[in-house]
């Protein structure tokens, strides 16, 4: 289904993918396919032969190839021609800058951790020993361990909470709060008072609770981001690999290669087979014949003549062609769905996670508190220290400490478990919308369907019409012929075969000459499309009927669906009569035919506006819309680079059945996340009283947030442990 | 008074010396390819 427009490279449009330091010159290529050592190994030993070469690197976790040399010799094509026979997919990387922002935000996370781990274990020593041996103490020996404390604990946790601060700053500078605002007024105010006390010479320092309060939220933190990380990596990588290039041809007839993006209208474009269209345009050449299923959804496919107009993301399946483009890149089909989709990404943007909702109910509560218990005690006559030791109490002991670890602990483990099941989570809340989900629409080409046909009436066909019709099939690459080729199994090809587009194919067999291909080809009477027919010299013809190849696991996964309470939908775009058979085979009742691209995306908004939760199966461009526009989206592994970039979740391997997998582990995500809520809630409601009136000391602050933190990470733990229902 | 000081003063030495090598290891990129590092000890012929 997904065939890359990859013609020849050529050193000018690569240049801007080299990076030159003085001599050296580097380049990075996205590989894909590498697994295993081995392949390591080979990727590395492979370029490393090309002579003048220097360093290879292969990163199995991002899947780049680093590349550097000196010599004038060696080119970036070389290096990609290199990988490509070695049988893996290698494309240019273009190395952005958001990535090194993203890079450097996960260090500097990483830095913090580093430094709030060392931070808590010296601290925790110096208080323990104030804790059970304190009484044993004289004063001084005391005040050396508070300041002692105070000078790693205070620049430990003013450097190490700066994520914390910053997102707290920028919320509170738009008016609005965050988790991180009561987070950064805990720290900051468990620092001022423990100093305080310091400077007084007092008992109660906080020291510890702030800084292992940072280390504790940091794991939370750095566990999303490497979540999110993933996912962008995983984009990146599939932005690579669809780079789009076309060979353009020169007044003078020589072609040379640019990329879509400065293809101008009036531009002829030479279009080999298996090449993508990279903008709309109109045929020049000679009649071919395209596959449109990435456009309209539509399984068989079309012959184009000479004039016709052609759509950006139709795949040439006949002959090589030659079109004049009469659009830019922005105004064709495959961009107007690009906007459709960022439209989409847009309405997506405005679901607010779980965390985010608790958080806007827990900030007004506790800060409420908080106040309540500063008034109280002065009413009641305590003097201001007193009143606000205690509501700064409060503030630390509700630190939303486990609320930050209850969902990041969770989804790691939720994704962990799903990678080893086949499915690639894109995003974090995907998991807590797919939870949601109370509709199922599935895409039938290529995604209940393999998307390639397979022979319906081999039975009613004689054998020696087979064997003969397979010779002539298996000289083309039509997807209907080698349907034909495949059920006839391996043999010979016949000789001097000559391929009219759209039309057939011709060739003798044993002196007689044998047509295969469509009725008119073959002088049969009628036709209703999607068949071929075969003839031999004046011999009647022989219809030769396809259908669609159900994916085998299809009608099981529709099924454990409805169990699970969703309804199923099939919208699709092509006729009606192979969506029945395909709808009956797979058990859904209800399905819609012939839907383009924007009626599917207009059905999903409509869905959204009635207040559906919509999930979205589907792997064409044609389905990339509606895809973004629903509530949570899944592509197969074989989809259409944009709809695996649309889709929250993409599964590797062949299979649907992991998709199940993956709603019931995010609905018991789901589960486990409210459990934690409720977990830490139940744990602060505890504390609170004890804080408000002034019982709280630095010992009970720092094990009730250890062991929250503790439950609630182990509360996370159990999804591994049980095996689904 | 002195051992104790002696006790502190070294555990603060040793931890921060721990902290300087795991800031190093991250610097110089030793945490950028676990995966690709994990198979790379089944290599023979590292050259």
């Amino acid at each position: 289904m997904n065939l890359p427009l990859r013609p020849a490279e050529t050193a000018d449009d690569l240049s801007r993918y080299i990076r030159s330091e003085g001599a050296l010159r580097s380049f990075e290529v996205a590989v894909t396919g590498a697994r295993c050592a081995g392949c390591i190994g080979k990727i590395e030993t492979g370029v490393r032969g090309i002579t003048g070469v220097q360093e290879v690197r292969l990163n199995l976790s991002t899947g780049k190839l680093s590349v550097s040399w000196q010599a004038e010799t060696v080119s970036p094509q070389m290096v990609l021609r290199r990988v490509r026979d070695l049988g893996y997919g290698a494309q240019p990387f273009d190395a952005e800058d958001t990535l090194d922002a993203d890079g450097a935000h996960g260090r500097l996370l990483l830095r913090c951790l580093a430094l709030a781990a060392f931070g808590t274990v010296f601290t925790m020593g110096l208080t323990d020993a104030l804790w059970y041996g304190g009484d044993d103490m004289d004063a001084a020996m005391r005040d050396v361990f508070h300041w002692l404390a105070a000078a790693v604990a205070i620049p430990v946790t003013l450097y190490a909470g700066q994520p914390f601060f910053r997102s707290a700053w920028s919320s509170l500078s738009h008016r609005r709060t965050n988790m991180d605002v009561p987070i950064s007024a805990a720290l900051l105010l468990s620092l001022g008072l423990s100093f305080y006390q310091t400077l007084q010479r007092g008992q109660d320092i906080y020291f510890d609770a702030a800084v292992m309060l940072v280390l504790l939220l940091l794991v939370g933190r750095f566990l999303d981001f490497r979540l999110r990380d993933r996912a962008r990596g995983a984009a990146r990588h599939l932005l690579a690999m669809q780079s789009l290039l076309a060979r353009r041809l020169k007044p003078n007839g020589d072609s040379e290669t640019v990329t879509a993006r400065d293809l101008a209208p009036g531009d002829r474009l030479v279009l080999a087979t298996g090449e993508r269209v990279p903008v709309n345009g109109v045929l020049e050449s000679e009649a071919t014949e395209l596959d449109n299923s990435l456009v309209t959804g539509e399984s068989a496919s079309v012959s184009v003549l000479t004039g016709a107009a052609l759509q950006a993301g139709a795949i040439i399946t006949g002959p090589a062609a030659i079109l004049r483009a009469t659009a830019r890149v922005e105004d064709s089909l495959v961009a107007d769905l690009a906007r459709l989709l960022e439209a989409g990404q847009q309405t997506r943007c405005r679901y607010v996670r779980l965390a985010d909702r608790a958080a806007r109910a827990y900030v007004p509560v506790v800060t409420g508190l908080a106040l309540l218990v500063l008034l109280g005690w002065l009413v009641w006559g305590a003097t201001v220290i007193v009143a606000a030791t205690n509501a700064i109490a409060v503030l630390i002991i509700t630190c939303p400490c486990a609320l930050g670890l209850a969902v990041p602990a969770v989804q790691v483990v939720a994704t962990e478990r799903l990678f080893r099941h086949g499915v690639f989570v894109k995003s974090g809340d995907a998991l807590e919308r797919l939870a949601e989900i109370d509709l199922a629409i599935f895409d039938k080409t290529g995604t209940l369907t393999t998307g390639t046909p397979m022979l319906k009436n081999r039975e009613a066909i004689p054998f020696c019409v087979l064997d003969k019709a397979a010779m002539l099939a298996r000289a083309s690459r039509h997807p209907l012929a080698r349907a034909v080729a495949a059920a006839a199994g391996p043999g010979p090809v016949a000789r001097d075969t000559r391929e009219t587009a759209g039309a057939g194919i011709q060739a003798s067999v044993d002196g007689e000459v044998c047509r295969l291909g469509s009725a008119v080809w073959c002088g049969a009477a009628q036709d209703s499309g999607g068949r071929l027919w075969f003839r031999r010299a004046d011999q009647a013809p022989v219809p030769f009927e396809f259908q669609e190849t159900l994916r085998p696991e299809a009608a099981a996964v529709i099924a454990a669906l409805t169990a699970r309470g969703i309804a199923v939908q099939m919208l699709t775009g092509d006729r009606g009569g192979p969506a029945e058979a395909v709808a009956a085979q797979a058990g859904i009742a209800n399905w819609c035919a012939g839907v383009g691209p924007r009626e599917k995306a207009a059905h999903l908004q409509q869905l959204r506006d009635q207040g559906r939760r919509v999930l979205m199966v589907g792997d064409g461009i044609n389905d990339a819309a509606a895809m973004a526009l629903a509530h949570v989206s899944i592509a197969p592994g074989t989809a259409a680079d944009v709809s695996q970039l649309a889709s929250d979740m993409v599964l590797r391997g062949e299979s649907l059945m992991p998709l199940v997998e993956a709603v019931d582990v995010a609905r018991r995500a789901r589960r486990l996340v409210l459990q934690n809520f409720s977990l830490a809630a139940l744990y602060n409601l505890t504390a609170i009283p004890m804080a408000a009136l002034g019982m709280v000391t630095p010992l009970i602050a720092a094990a009730t947030m250890a062991g929250s933190s503790l439950l609630v990470t182990l509360n996370a733990l159990r999804l591994t442990l049980r095996k689904m229902p | 008074m002195s051992g104790i000081a002696l006790v502190i003063a070294s555990a603060l030495l040793v931890g921060l010396i721990a902290l300087g090598v795991l800031l190093w290891a991250l610097a110089s990129g030793q945490y950028d390819d676990p995966q690709g590092d994990a198979e790379r000890i089944l290599m023979d012929d590292e050259p």
